[in-house]
């Protein structure tokens, strides 16, 4: 049936044929992407930091958990095999970061989407119930917003004894509140527009309204805005673990690395700085693309 | 105005109550039972129970919140496990310190990112502007813990210029470089993110401006353009100084990794050492005060703000 349908239709539209050049919305984001130059080359380099954690056990030229009292603190280019010198213990720094991406990533990386999920399923329905239920769902959000995110993290997972797990729930809760708001808003915005009551009015169910009209419009702005606190994630995750709140030795982690190292930077700088270099680039790029994705999501620009 | 300030000091209220259920929670969070810190593993379950009575722990949770949300009103902050001297002395000792800081640090960031906004501002669109921006983005991602490391190894370890960390002695003396030069390289890696931040504000702010209709009359009527300028900057600042404002909240609560690394005894610095010994009235004291400083510098940026621009107050 639904084939008889199909070939019932032309097989060219004719408004094609009258535009050619005309673009769907993400044709135009995926055109500007194409000659966003500085985007494309930090996404670049972002999966390539992304793709290099992935396959550590690949690439890593030694075990990073391979300690050697003899070759503590090397400088880069050891022996033409320690690419980027070793640490404190003598363990190969290219390797250690190399699978410490994959531990900081996934503390960077959780957090915000847990955060999404629940920050913004709480927005929604804040912003489409409206009254009460929105009062008493931002009322609670405002008080977490009371505190600097920095202290807010340090609190919780000081307060829970520390570790990766504690680290990421409460990073978490640290994104829940913003997440919320910017999903709230976007509902609020999207809620009140003709369409939502058309749909309403027409006997479209509570659940297809949400889904199909209203989701569609808030999900931009909340992903958008969840990809710029990627960066944000990864400097705090890796914070918790330098003040020695997030992951636990030997497991190498960038933040942590580079509190161990901190203390050789007497003996072997040049090495101390490297972690702090992959965060750095890490945070740069993440940053980067966020803002090329939202100028390039910009309807109106 | 005065209805005003009245309805945001009350909507405040609410804030500064949650703010301390969250840090009255925290002890909460902690693994175990608080009781089990005070007492050896082997405690038979008799004294447990008197330990219980004796500190409320038996009591309903909305009666030990009260109760202590009244000791901490009145300056009981509980005790250090980790020294037993009160913990109000400890914050006390220690706020100044961070205040110095973050003020110094707000104040650096301020006359660097005014300019540089400004200047990216009239130029918005050119490589001036781009770079500008680079600058901006470059201060939110640099993890400044890893910043103050660097700071350390060139000023410190390579030139051997400035002391790596801690201080001159207890009370600051504004006119000794002894004193000064402990400061220099703590405010510059905490001028970082604000400067980022700022930049970014004055660079919209003022390209906004620049672009109203007032300014091209202004310049129709043949004003000099460095007195258009003054005209612009007037109009951009109210927006620039909240976001400074903010910025001080945020670096008092925020300041406790650089704080470490520099070993400089504020109040972030307090808060680590309160970690790593598990001391948790420490933990949980220093980050009330420094939740309600937050509070009331959100609140004061706020009615600042809608006192030179009565359009943007809240419902």
């Amino acid at each position: 049936m639904s084939t008889a349908v199909s070939d019932a239709v032309p097989p060219t539209d004719p408004t094609e044929l009258a535009l050619p050049r005309q673009r769907g919305y993400w044709g135009t984001v995926g055109y500007r992407l194409r000659y966003d130059y500085v985007t494309l080359f930090f996404g670049t380099l972002l999966l390539l930091i992304i793709l290099a954690a992935v396959f550590a056990p690949l690439l890593a030229p030694f075990d990073p958990y391979q300690e050697s009292i003899i070759r503590r603190l090397k400088p880069p280019g050891y022996q033409d095999r320690y690419w980027l010198g070793t640490d404190e213990l003598g363990r190969d720094v290219l390797s250690r970061l190399l699978y410490g991406g994959r531990i900081t990533l996934t503390m960077g990386i959780m957090p915000v989407v847990v955060a999404t999920l629940i920050g913004g399923t709480l927005g929604l329905i804040a912003g489409f119930a409206g009254g009460p239920l929105n009062m008493a769902i931002m009322r609670v959000m405002d008080v977490f917003y009371a505190f600097p995110s920095v202290l807010l993290a340090v609190a919780i997972s000081g307060a829970m004894g520390g570790g990766a797990i504690n680290g990421m729930i409460a990073l978490s809760l640290v994104f829940i509140p913003p997440l919320c708001r910017v999903a709230e808003t976007a509902t609020t915005q999207v809620r009140n527009l003709d369409f939502v009551d058309a749909a309403r009015a027409t006997g479209a169910p509570l659940r297809k309204v949400l889904w199909h009209h209203v989701l569609g419009n808030v999900l931009g702005p909340v992903l958008i805005y969840a990809s710029s606190l990627i960066s944000v994630a990864i400097i705090l995750a890796s914070g918790l673990s330098f003040l020695g709140l997030g992951v636990k030795p030997p497991d190498p982690d960038w933040g942590l690395m580079l509190n161990a190292l901190r203390q050789s930077i007497y003996v072997s700088p040049l090495v101390a700085a490297m972690p702090g270099i992959a965060i750095l680039l890490t945070s740069v790029s993440m940053n980067l693309v966020s803002d090329g994705l939202r100028a390039a999501m910009d309807v109106r620009s | 105005m005065f209805g005003y300030v009245i309805r945001r000091l009350l909507a405040a209220i609410p804030i500064a109550l949650g703010v301390s259920m969250v840090c009255f929670a925290l002890v909460y969070l902690a693994p175990g039972d608080p009781i089990q810190t005070l007492l050896p593993p082997d405690a038979d379950a008799e004294t447990v129970e008197r330990l219980k009575r004796l500190y409320g722990l038996d009591r309903p949770i909305v009666i030990q919140y009260a109760e202590w949300l009244y000791r901490v009103a009145t300056g009981d902050f509980g005790r250090s496990i980790a020294n037993g001297r009160p913990v109000i002395e400890e914050i006390q000792r220690s706020l100044g310190n961070t205040v110095l800081l973050a003020f110094l640090s707000v104040l650096v960031a301020f006359s660097i990112a005014f300019i540089l906004g400004t200047i990216a501002g009239r130029k918005s669109g050119t490589w001036i502007d781009r770079a500008v921006t680079g600058v901006a983005v470059l201060g939110v991602s640099i993890p400044n813990y890893w910043l103050a490391i660097v700071l350390v190894i060139i000023f410190s370890v390579e030139l051997m210029l400035l002391p790596s960390s801690g201080t001159a002695g207890d009370t600051f003396d504004p006119t000794s470089w002894e004193h000064i030069q402990y400061l220099i390289l703590p405010v510059i890696t905490l001028s970082m993110i604000p400067v980022g931040i700022i930049a970014r504000t004055t660079r919209s702010a003022v390209s906004e401006v620049m672009n109203q209709e007032f300014v091209v009359t202004l310049r129709a009527n043949g004003l000099p353009e460095w007195r258009v300028l003054k005209h612009a900057i007037k109009n951009a600042l109210p927006p620039v100084l909240a976001v400074m404002g903010l910025q001080f909240g945020t670096l008092m609560g925020g300041s406790i990794l650089v704080e470490t690394v520099f070993a400089w005894p504020g109040s972030g610095y307090l808060l680590s050492k309160a970690i790593l010994t598990r001391d948790v009235p420490v933990l949980q004291g220093t980050i009330l005060v420094l939740a309600m400083i937050f509070v009331v510098t959100n609140l004061a940026v706020d009615l600042f703000q809608s006192t030179l621009d009565p359009r943007i107050r809240r419902g």
